[in-house]
């Protein structure tokens, strides 16, 4: 039994469902309770899908457990088919119907429809949604895609294997690789599951070879393919500049063409932009990558290589692929976070103290919590993570992208920073409110500094936190940092004013835990020394962003030493001793 | 799957569906409950499909660490039931620690826990021994068991027994405790409504307090009023305490709220002068907020799918106070006693289905293309894309639409998807 407040990934039916609703003319049968319903929302909500998931439920309730659920979802098949008139079925069971294990897949072959009927067994209380994902594509694969070819394919013909719905820039990703190998002069023969039928699926083994975009959906039937067909494959995503070039040369190589063509890309900016002097404040910045482990190893290696960041931590949640990601952390001389609870995350977050979090929508949380700096760069996705506009992460354009995403959370700070310089100027006053935040904030600022100094900077830390427009979150319409660019799912969250003024009150218990985490991290039972005026003043003087770090290694140098006194001379003595 | 249509006595037309329904299942009452009792913590007894369903039933991942979560059964719990015990015990003890702030724990049953028998009564009463002054407490809110909003109604049918026995109001008469408002309702609404009580001089308590140690007491032979149309556990409960309910219409529109009101006052024998002068303002302002609105409802025809069990009094009020034609009314159950003046006041042959065939369903939306459909947030999309203007349900029970100060508000949750479709021109 594992407490569970946040969960990375949905139960593997909720897998199957994202291949199945990728697809046209398939149908996937669940045997689930009512309730298990609500995965229609993930669709239609939060990537805006048109249309119903071709998904039947049989919603089975506790008077059916009495009778027989066999009997229901037989009947729930057979009315499926005559609806729908589906070129194949998928059936499976979710976690409950596991436990009343009925046989989903033999039940529905005894029907004897004229269509394939695959039956799939996904264990839901051991695995999760990408595994749900993957074993359904292989599953389907396997049933459908046929026998190896008696004549040889056409080298320079493709499948392209990974994207499904409801994945994370997947449609966008798409249009890049297609363009990438449409430069190289390589055929795209069948994308799957997106956009392909079952009778697609007969047609794979057309190709000569595979390439995998999402390993965590692709790689286990690419590896089927190989085995069965033959087919070689190519498992780089093309995530970042050197990532998509390696790309290029792989299936350049597979397809025996010329690779410069795409090599030779003009509308990559994001090197020169990286090489441009105003990116010179990138240097090292501390950055903290969490994610599904092709996104995040592909992350840590644009962070590092391409922009000039310091990777200070690096993990994802899928334990399956923990293998790639220790490696990948290894090459930056750091230990992997594997690790699939939240809090566990956070706290790595917590003492790798980066400047900057690039994660899924939990550490964007928990970033926003902590006052740094945030990209969202893998799944779990929200709303806001289906942008309107053209958003790849692939490719040359996705680099262009990356390096946007990537950079201007940070470039927010860089203007705090040049505020904080001017800060004597008679505009920019100390007290003056951040350009960002309402007028409200200055004045609290007023209030705050009348608050005797030593608690003055954490005071003000939670306090923006208790008053935080977002009270817990959970009522969200003022978009309060540019980095958590959170209009949040405003569409289903207005819904929580429900409890009126007593939402306002109801922050109060939140604060309070909140409040508490500072002090925790600050680690230590003993007293902490207190800080002269002057030491204090000078501490201001740093640029806002390094000046918590500042005073928690001032603070930690003078305990060690046992001074009683931080004076401006501790302050750079501290300084001095932890530059590197 | 239809049941034929029977006739009914009280003059609508009520057919029973049978099929795949497409509704949360009660742990989704955890999202709005979790906020209206402030020290009190959900712990879903269930597998990660659970965790997974109130993380997108509540829409965000929330800022602060909620308090709600998911004990996730694994593989190891279900080779044995002593384990689990042991496996819950764990997890509860952990929580607590890491949860001084909490005073109240729900332990909240789900389909897994149902399936495998997990005696969750059993472990909330050795759990609430052992915790103490922590209170253990639990219900199933199972898809299995309770459609969405009857998860409410097993949560504070569960915190009834734990009521403790009132002593008489010093301003009621000998043997009358006051009255008694169950049903989980926002804050600045019940703050409304107990000043209106105040005015007709009614003592009254609420349930559920908006803590745990501000749960009402109650007493054998107190009425009590329905705040929500879903709670026939609840009322059972408050039944079996001795408690007796007062029939009335649910408090949505201003005529709800009035015959809801006037149910109280006829039971405390207000005099009819007081009544009228302490309900005047509320209605007259009720009445201003409504008419713009029933300018743009006036005539729509409404299409409901089932979900919440507020359908019917929705089908009332935009019936009979906005005008509005009604195609159909979907729930997912119909309390034929709680809902008696609900039904009374629909339109005469309006058709209601109890039950849900989605398919059957949707196929009759399509054909009836009413003007606003409100359905299920996981159909409104597709439905919308379908060209059909939908009001998803969900937000009627997160909102605060009772009263008469709400009237407008309730008002506008239906008439903004139309509004809205006149303002786009793309």
């Amino acid at each position: 039994m594992q407490l569970t407040l946040w969960t990375y990934e949905g139960p593997p039916h909720i897998g199957a469902m994202r291949v199945a609703t990728a697809m046209r003319g398939l149908h996937y049968v669940l045997h689930a309770p009512q309730g298990d319903t609500y995965a229609d929302l993930l669709f239609t909500m939060i990537e805006r899908r048109d249309a119903r998931p071709p998904v039947t439920y049989t919603t089975f309730r506790a008077e059916d457990l009495g009778r027989d659920t066999a009997a229901l979802f037989k009947q729930s098949v057979s009315d499926a088919y005559a609806r729908f008139r589906p070129e194949a079925i998928i059936v499976g069971a979710s976690c409950t119907a596991e436990l009343i294990q009925d046989d989903p897949g033999g039940l529905a072959r005894a029907l004897g429809l004229p269509v394939p009927v695959i039956g799939l067994e996904l264990p839901a209380y051991q695995k999760k949604e990408n595994w749900g994902a993957s074993e359904t594509l292989y599953r389907l694969v396997r049933a459908l895609a046929g026998a190896r070819r008696e004549a040889p394919a056409d080298r320079r013909l493709c499948n392209i294997l990974g994207p499904t719905a409801l994945g994370f820039r997947h449609r966008d990703d798409l249009v890049e690789v297609r363009r990438l190998l449409d430069t190289l002069g390589i055929g795209v023969n069948v994308v799957a599951p997106l956009g392909a039928s079952p009778s697609d699926l007969g047609r794979l083994g057309d190709a000569a070879f595979n390439v995998v975009l999402y390993p965590e959906i692709g790689r286990a039937a690419a590896q089927y393919l190989e085995k069965a067909l033959g087919q070689p494959f190519c498992e780089i995503p093309p995530i970042g500049v050197g990532a998509t070039r390696d790309f290029i040369a792989a299936v350049a190589a597979l397809a025996d063409v010329d690779p410069a063509p795409a090599l030779d890309a003009p509308e990559s900016r994001s090197p020169w932009y990286a090489r441009s002097v105003d990116s010179t404040y990138l240097t090292d910045k501390r950055v903290f990558v969490f994610g599904d482990a092709a996104h995040a190893v592909a992350l840590a290696r644009v962070a590092a290589r391409e922009i000039g960041f310091r990777v200070v931590g690096l993990g994802t949640y899928e334990r399956g692929f923990s293998r790639e990601v220790r490696a990948a952390a290894a090459l930056h001389g750091i230990e992997a976070l594997v690790a699939d609870d939240y809090l566990d995350v956070e706290a790595a977050i917590q003492a790798a103290a980066p400047d900057l979090v690039l994660g899924t929508q939990m550490e964007r949380h928990v970033a926003k919590r902590l006052g740094i700096p945030c990209a969202v760069i893998s799944a779990p996705a929200h709303v806001q993570d289906y942008p309107a506009r053209h958003a790849p992460l692939m490719g040359f354009e996705g680099a262009n992208v990356l390096f946007d995403t990537l950079v201007h959370p940070l470039m927010m700070g860089l203007e705090e920073h040049l505020l904080g310089l001017f800060r004597e100027d008679r505009e920019f006053h100390a007290d003056a409110a951040a350009s960002h935040l309402g007028a409200g904030h200055a004045v609290r600022h007023q209030e705050e500094s009348r608050v005797p100094s030593p608690v003055r900077e954490r005071s003000a830390f939670a306090e923006s936190r208790v008053r935080d427009p977002e009270p817990s979150g959970e009522i969200s319409v003022v978009p309060r940092q540019p980095c958590a660019s959170s209009v949040e799912f405003s569409s289903l969250t207005p819904t929580l004013s429900r409890t009126g003024e007593g939402a306002r009150s109801g922050s109060a218990p939140q604060a309070e835990t909140v409040l508490a985490s500072p002090a925790e991290g600050g680690g230590s039972a003993t007293r902490v020394s207190s800080w002269a005026p002057d030491a204090e003043r000078e501490l201001k003087k740093i640029p806002f962003f390094v000046r918590g770090r500042a005073r928690t290694n001032t603070e930690t140098f003078a305990r060690e030493r046992a001074i009683p006194l931080i004076t401006v001379e501790t302050l750079y003595d501290a300084k001095a001793h932890f530059s590197r | 799957m239809n049941a034929p249509v029977r006739p009914e006595s009280c003059g609508i037309d009520l057919a029973r569906e049978r099929g795949q329904r497409a509704v949360f299942c009660g742990l989704t009452g955890i999202v709005w409950l979790h906020r209206k009792i402030q020290d009190a913590f959900f712990l879903v007894v269930g597998s990660r499909t659970c965790a997974h369903l109130i993380q997108s039933a509540a829409g965000v991942m929330i800022f602060a660490e909620p308090r709600f979560a998911t004990a996730i059964l694994d593989e190891r719990d279900l080779a044995g039931l002593a384990d689990a015990e042991d496996e819950l015990d764990r997890v509860v003890e952990r929580l607590v620690a890491r949860r001084p702030d909490i005073r109240l724990l729900f332990l909240v049953g789900s389909c897994p826990s149902e399936v495998i028998k997990l005696d969750l009564s059993r472990a909330s009463l050795r759990l609430s021994r052992r915790l103490a002054p922590v209170r253990v407490l639990s219900y199933s809110g199972s898809g299995i068991e309770t459609t969405f909003t009857e998860g409410e109604d097993a949560c504070l049918a569960a915190l009834v027994p734990e009521l403790a026995e009132a002593l008489p109001e010093p301003e009621a008469p000998a043997g009358e405790a006051g009255l008694l408002v169950a049903g989980a309702l926002g804050d600045v609404v019940e703050d409304q409504f107990a000043r209106l009580f105040a005015d007709l001089g009614i003592p009254v308590r609420f349930l559920p307090g908006r803590s745990a140690g501000t749960m009402p007491a109650i007493a054998p032979g107190q009425p009590f009023l329905l705040a929500q149309p879903f709670l026939a556990g609840t009322a059972r409960a408050l039944e079996a305490r001795g408690l007796h309910h007062l029939p009335a219409p649910f408090p949505l529109g201003a005529e709800g709220t009035t015959g809801w009101l006037r149910a109280a006052a006829d039971a405390f024998g207000v005099d009819p002068a007081r009544f009228e002068a302490a309900t005047a303002p509320g209605r007259r302002r009720a009445a201003t907020a409504l008419a713009p609105h029933r300018a743009r409802l006036s005539g729509k025809r409404v299409f409901f799918f089932p979900d919440s069990q507020l359908e019917v009094p929705l089908a009332r009020f935009l019936a009979a106070e906005l005008d509005a034609e009604i195609v159909e009314v979907g729930t997912p159950y119909l309390h034929r006693g709680h809902l008696a003046h609900e039904i009374a006041g629909l339109p005469p042959g309006t058709r209601v289905v109890e039950g849900q065939s989605l398919d059957d369903q949707m196929d009759r939306a399509r054909a009836a293309r009413p003007d606003l459909t409100v359905c299920g947030l996981g159909l409104a999309n597709p439905l919308e894309a379908e060209g059909l203007a939908t009001k998803w349900s969900i937000e009627l029970l997160f909102t605060p639409v009772q009263g008469y100060e709400q009237a407008g508000d309730l008002a506008e949750l239906f008439a903004r998807p139309l509004r809205r479709r006149g303002l786009l021109e793309v």
